[in-house]
């Protein structure tokens, strides 16, 4: 029995390799994201969003000379960076790979950047990764990503508040590495713009009570509270206990704080309060979310870093397409060509477009599903939708 | 004026939040230490008690507010309130029947009797968010403050204002009159009478004819309101989420061994001591000073002893020494 499921299973190899070998060359892309671990809920619509792009191209039939892509699923698992290497290396070494999709979680990409991508010159570009490490990571040109750096909205986030006015806020953030980073990253640039920050306090998540906090932050003072935390955990717990002893009546929300709990337990007592979250105003986010309904299979695309993902596949064909080459050492210097243009703009859906203009040696200016444009070395400018609250209802004012 | 003022941002930042956090720490602690004293082992499951009478207090205070029925300015959880302590005490009582009585028969070691009370707070744990959601749930209703901090300033002409919130001062309110009932029945009734006795000497209670059984019931009765009120107290003032209610339980446990286990009295003092310490060693005291000490002392810094982030460090230094110095706790309990 055993020898015969052997035998069998050797047939079906021999005969799927016989047909690949008989249509054109087939590339291959490696999408290496969490499929098991902390983000193993938001990782297959990922992935769903960045073979869209893949059928996308494929079905346009006008890939380098009628090649296609081939989607190669590796599990990062967010966590296990032995266990992301070990991926990566077999998707490289074993499925030879032209690129990495990936990986999600900043922690496993930059493990698999330094142990596999460098030492095999592949290109990276993740979707999800937003720590501010990254950024500066020796990375031989090779790392790229859609998502912006969380050093990013610190800065937006000062940019905003120091326009309005206010020279002096007080900061709490929830007390793990995202708030840790993100009042860090506004605190540096706010200072640096001539703001003055009177007090950073951390607060933890799933406590009831938070007049500690508070108490602590009226008692140093400042004309806003940053709240870097969680609307549906200790961030919210901070604006009810300021809103009631009064120390505070405006807020500044960063993206964890942005949800309607906020207006449905607060409504016009947040009037004056202001708050930024990642968005775009760019046509292309509507393009990209008829797209997913229409994909087979369907997904989800306002489910996180879908966008995202969309376009790190996109850019990374068209970026190919550009070179006339699969080899990373090459197409990775198109990638900031084909991402800032200047050139025709390409929207989701107009991948066939692209290709087409490419290959005619026309240049094109990505525009994608989040509006991509790529800053410094390879990192997501980045866009930001800034609202505020009025008359219990919340405005966007401006995208920066 | 300026020592009034520095006295109202006291009172608006640690007296008035520290009292009723404290006044709900200590109903809580008042539970521990009855099934410590009486029942004679460490309730794991109480924080879960807390939540599931809560729970169905929440469940009332909807059905009355979907009929219409409210108390005007109060909180119409409080009229819900009796039904929940009937609940919680139906489902206290029959889980000592299933569980707790198995073990009371076969003369088990208290430890024995700790793990088993971690497994019925799992089952109650589960049982809580399967019913209600593991979400946040706000039923507060009523009028929410009694006075604000802007119409406190406006009113007095004050710099500092001072928010009273209508939740806290029934929580203190309530507090008082509970802890006297208790107090009362404790000490003036017959059956308050023969639960002491039962805590001091169980078989010298049994031989002057205690029925242990009535014991035991009456002390559930007991717990079951006392952890309902204080969880409906605690939910009300802030908000009702399971998962709080289960680490409510640390601050809660502390303020009883602080207290001393066993001692009503300790309990009460205990979760003061932990609700004040809390509050009060992580304030930075940078405002009350500013107002309080001629300008030339008044200091750069915040004047803050530790960062919030170490409030829960506090209580538990606290309850460190007094293990060392007082094992029995400041009010001498039975000792741990």
């Amino acid at each position: 029995m055993k020898k015969l499921l052997l035998a069998s299973a050797a047939v079906a190899l021999g005969a799927s390799m016989g047909a690949t070998g008989a249509m054109a060359k087939d590339v291959k892309m490696g999408i290496i994201l969490g499929f098991t671990g902390p983000l193993e809920s938001i990782t297959p619509a990922m992935a769903a969003s960045a073979e869209m792009a893949i059928s996308e191209v494929n079905a346009s039939g006008k890939f380098m000379d009628g090649d296609k892509i081939v989607p190669d699923r590796g599990d990062s698992t967010c966590i296990d960076a032995t266990a992301a290497t070990a991926t990566a290396e077999r998707l490289v070494t074993a499925d030879h790979i032209a690129g990495i999709m990936g990986a999600d979680c900043s922690g496993v990409t930059g493990a698999i950047l330094q142990n596999v991508a460098r030492p095999n010159g592949v290109v990276m570009i993740s979707p999800s990764a937003t720590s501010p490490a990254l950024s500066t990571a020796p990375d031989d040109g090779l790392f790229f990503r859609t998502a912006p750096s969380d050093a990013r909205q610190g800065q937006v986030m000062a940019d905003v508040i120091l326009a309005k006015g206010i020279k002096s806020v007080a900061v709490t953030y929830t007390n793990n590495d995202y708030g840790k980073g993100l009042a860090d990253s506004f605190k540096a640039a706010y200072e640096k713009g001539g703001g003055k920050v009177t007090i950073v306090v951390p607060h933890e998540d799933g406590k009831a009570d938070y007049s500690a906090e508070v108490g602590s932050m009226a008692s140093a003072g400042g004309d806003m509270l940053v709240d870097v935390g969680y609307v549906d955990q200790g961030g919210k717990g901070i604006v009810q206990a300021a809103l009631d002893s009064g120390a505070f009546s405006k807020f500044f929300f960063p993206d964890g704080m942005y949800g309607d709990t906020l207006l449905k337990t607060f409504g016009k007592q947040l009037d004056g309060s202001m708050g930024s979250v990642p968005g775009t105003d760019s046509p292309g986010a509507k393009d990209f979310l008829d797209l997913a309904k229409k994909a087979k299979p369907a997904f989800d695309g306002t489910s996180s870093y879908t966008g995202e993902s969309y376009d790190a596949a996109a850019l990374m064909m068209l970026a190919m397409q550009a070179a006339k080459s699969t080899d990373p050492k090459v197409y990775k210097d198109k990638i900031m060509d084909v991402a800032n243009g200047p050139g025709e703009k390409i929207y989701p859906g107009q991948l066939g477009k692209g290709l087409e203009l490419l290959s005619e040696g026309k240049k094109i200016d990505y525009v994608g599903a989040t509006n991509v444009s790529l800053v410094g070395e390879g990192d997501a400018k980045g866009n930001f939708k800034i609202y505020d609250y009025k008359d219990g209802k919340r405005e966007t004012l401006e995208y920066k | 004026m300026d020592f009034l003022n520095g006295l109202i941002a006291l009172a608006n930042y640690v007296l008035i939040p520290a009292t009723s956090y404290g006044a709900q720490l200590a109903l809580g602690a008042l539970g521990v230490t009855l099934v410590y004293g009486i029942l004679r082992f460490s309730n794991f499951a109480h924080g879960d008690t807390m939540a599931f009478g809560t729970m169905i207090t929440i469940l009332f205070t909807w059905l009355f507010q979907s009929w219409g029925i409210s108390l005007g300015p109060l909180p119409t959880a409080l009229l819900a309130l009796p039904l929940g302590i009937i609940g919680t005490a139906l489902f206290v009582l029959g889980t000592d029947r299933v569980v707790y009585r198995f073990y009371r028969r076969a003369k088990a070691a208290p430890v024995i009797l700790v793990i088993v009370s971690m497994g019925v707070m799992f089952v109650m744990n589960g049982l809580t968010r399967f019913i209600i959601g593991t979400g946040e749930q706000n039923f507060a209703d009523g009028s929410r403050f009694l006075i604000t901090a802007g119409k406190f300033k406006m009113a007095t002409g004050m710099e500092e204002g001072l928010a009273v919130r209508t939740t806290q001062v029934i929580t203190v309110v309530t507090a008082v009159i509970v802890v006297a009932l208790l107090f009362w029945f404790l000490n003036k009734t017959r059956t308050g009478k023969s639960m002491r006795a039962f805590s001091d000497n169980e078989d010298l209670a049994l031989l002057s004819g205690i029925n242990p059984e009535r014991v035991v019931m009456v002390t559930w009765i007991i717990v079951a309101g006392l952890a309902t009120i204080a969880g409906v107290l605690y939910g009300l003032d802030k908000s009702f989420k399971p998962f709080t209610y289960f680490q409510l339980l640390l601050p809660i446990f502390a303020s009883a061994v602080v207290g001393g286990l066993g001692n009503p009295l300790g309990a009460i003092g205990g979760g003061f001591i932990v609700a004040y310490s809390e509050v009060a060693v992580t304030y930075a005291w940078k405002k009350v000073l500013g107002y309080w000490l001629p300008s030339a002392l008044v200091p750069d810094g915040l004047a803050q002893l530790m960062g919030t982030d170490y409030k829960y460090a506090v209580s538990f230094v606290i309850l460190i020494i007094v293990l060392l110095f007082k094992p029995t706790g400041l009010f001498k309990g039975k000792s741990v």
